[in-house]
């Protein structure tokens, strides 16, 4: 749709905030009708599917493998640089990354003067998603280790000495004592990230939404953002808005409904 | 702070006691010998996550001491450094844009700080007293934000709407406050010693004087966490700068390195420093890079040891 057409329709200028004429559910009809809002809601649960088997398991993994380190110190040391990327800001990783994968990165730079071609990951709209979730599992996968080590530090260790004297070897002990601890929270963050669905990493996205064109990167927080303050269509923009939260707060409800079918605890009970 | 926060600290784990390590050293009895290709493969593996997050910063850091001449005889960024030179650095912060910015982060981080800490621990405390004025409507009303928000149109609307746009505070009060960190605060007030709280209140201290003087001093590090992720946060903002702060003159450094890498525009006030090539620009890049990493750096390590206790204990209660 043509975006020099919607801007105007509903002029709300920041400042006459209060009561506006209804329009009733018009802002609603005209979102429905934007092809490239039902194009970023696309986007952003093909990025979700692609950051739940992709990012998810991360951490998990890397929480096992820390947590078979013996020393503590080597441990302490490992957990430190793990931790830090979550602290740098997404301007900060996605200049490394562009550093690194750019089309003037370290990768490309160095194929090159090996003769080969050079290439550009940043610009690349076919591989956009999945840079993404490297961006994502860089700067987060390592935090997100914390609550994995809390969780299988909580383990009583006389579980793993009875599995032992049955004969269980080391992958049995793991599938029968170490992940049955960790279920509740796997269940409690997958449960949050269902619920989060909708929600992939708005900065991270805008900010190299230039380079990839909004065609790949547009996602509903972006289009939101594009079409509210970028062309200052405020009605249309603020219902995409609500329909995100509404959309959102069903999702958690659902989601938590299903783990505690399941016998899990998810966020709250009642 | 991001999305992925929130989980991290409402997983439950079952109390306090059982957070910490067992610091076990030593392999028990039962467990079997290692394999040496399994070892081998483990170390392999914790080697190269390391370096994959290492690495990018050795280059970064390197390239922005590097002169002219080893950036082009290595092709662009450098990996082994050759010469060391600060020349980046001094020119970057001699005055001008650059420096304007980093003394503006560091001025809003600060003052941002400042006042989310305190604004989040007195409203903790308040929470944490069951009895206190209106003590449930209010925490319901901070935990639907958790739940449900409007989106973004509506807070451009209300911070343009109030007369922001354009000031410093436009940075500050909009994140102010953060719903997850008075929760964990919370949790941790409400777990701090009763027996202390309740004789200091038999020999008469008030609120003010329980909060400042018993209270405060035990939770020193959770409080150390929160700052830190508010700190964080401040110093990585971009996008509210983007937002409402129109003038180029005052911008963050975020927007700045934002600006010179990412859109590759030298902001306003820097384009003669490098057009005239009184440095080279892919060092000027990077030493932004850096100075964008340093304090993020310099303060790690303190509060690093507070992280699992901060983010776990008692966050479970909500």
């Amino acid at each position: 749709m043509d975006h020099g057409r919607l801007q105007g329709l509903r002029p709300v200028h920041p400042g006459a905030v209060g009561p506006a004429p209804g329009v009733g559910f018009e802002n609603f009809t005209l979102l429905f009708q934007d092809s490239r809002f039902w194009d970023a809601f696309a986007n952003t649960l093909s990025i979700t599917f692609i950051q739940l088997v992709l990012f998810f398991p991360v951490p998990v993994a890397l929480a096992l493998l820390l947590n078979s380190v013996l020393s503590d110190r080597l441990r302490g040391l490992v957990q430190s640089i793990l931790y830090l990327p979550h602290f740098f800001s997404w301007v900060l990783v996605i200049t490394i990354f562009q550093q690194m994968l750019g089309g003037a990165g370290l990768l490309a730079q160095q194929l090159r003067s090996h003769g080969y071609e050079g290439f550009d990951l940043m610009t690349d709209p076919g591989v956009f998603k999945f840079l993404v979730t490297a961006q994502l599992v860089w700067k987060d996968a390592g935090w997100g280790v914390i609550v994995f080590l809390a969780a299988l530090s909580a383990v009583n260790q006389d579980l793993y000495e009875a599995a032992a004297v049955d004969g269980a070897g080391r992958w049995r002990r793991m599938w029968h004592v170490t992940l049955p601890a960790l279920r509740p929270v796997i269940a409690l963050l997958l449960v949050l990230r269902v619920g989060d669905a909708l929600t992939v990493g708005f900065e991270q996205i805008l900010l190299q939404r230039d380079a990839v064109g909004p065609g790949a990167s547009e996602v509903f927080d972006t289009y939101v953002w594009w079409v509210g303050i970028a062309n200052t269509d405020y009605g249309i923009a603020a219902a995409g808005g609500l329909i995100k939260g509404v959309f959102s707060l069903v999702l958690v409800l659902i989601a938590n409904k299903v783990a505690h079918m399941l016998g899990e605890q998810g966020v709250y009970r009642k | 702070m991001t999305v992925t926060e929130r989980p991290a600290a409402r997983a439950a784990t079952p109390s306090g006691e059982l957070l910490r390590r067992r610091g076990r050293e030593k392999r028990p009895v039962w467990e079997e010998e290692p394999g040496k290709v399994g070892q081998g493969i483990k170390g392999i593996t914790l080697t190269g996550v390391c370096l994959a997050i290492l690495g990018p910063l050795w280059v970064v850091v390197v390239t922005s001491l590097s002169d002219q001449k080893t950036i082009t005889e290595a092709g662009g960024l450098v990996i082994v450094p050759k010469t060391i030179t600060f020349r980046a650095y001094t020119e970057l912060l001699s005055g001008g844009t650059v420096t304007r910015a980093t003394l503006v982060s560091l001025a809003l981080t600060a003052v941002g700080t400042a006042i989310s800490t305190a604004v989040s621990v007195l409203c903790a405390y308040g929470l944490s007293r069951s009895g206190s004025f209106l003590h449930r409507p209010i925490l319901m009303l901070l935990l639907v934000t958790m739940f449900f928000n409007a989106g973004l149109i509506p807070t451009y609307l209300l911070v343009t709407g109030v007369g922001l746009e354009g000031s410093y505070w436009s940075m500050i009060l909009p994140s102010a406050i953060s719903v997850f960190n008075v929760l964990v605060l919370r949790a941790f007030f409400q777990d701090t010693a009763p027996e202390l709280v309740d004789s200091a209140r038999i020999d008469g201290a008030g609120e003010w004087r329980i909060l400042f003087q018993i209270v405060m001093p035990l939770s020193r590090a959770v409080i150390a966490v929160v700052s830190l992720f508010y700190a964080v946060g401040y110093w990585s903002q971009w996008f509210n700068a983007m937002l409402y702060l129109n003038d180029q003159q005052m911008w963050p450094l975020q927007m700045i390195l934002r600006q010179l890498v990412i859109k590759q525009q030298a902001p306003q006030g820097m384009s003669q420093m490098i057009s005239t090539q009184q440095i080279p620009s892919l060092a000027v890049q990077m030493a932004v890079m850096v100075l964008a990493l340093i304090p993020v750096a310099v303060l790690y390590p303190f509060v690093q040891k507070h992280f699992t206790k901060g983010m776990l204990i008692g966050a479970v209660k909500g």
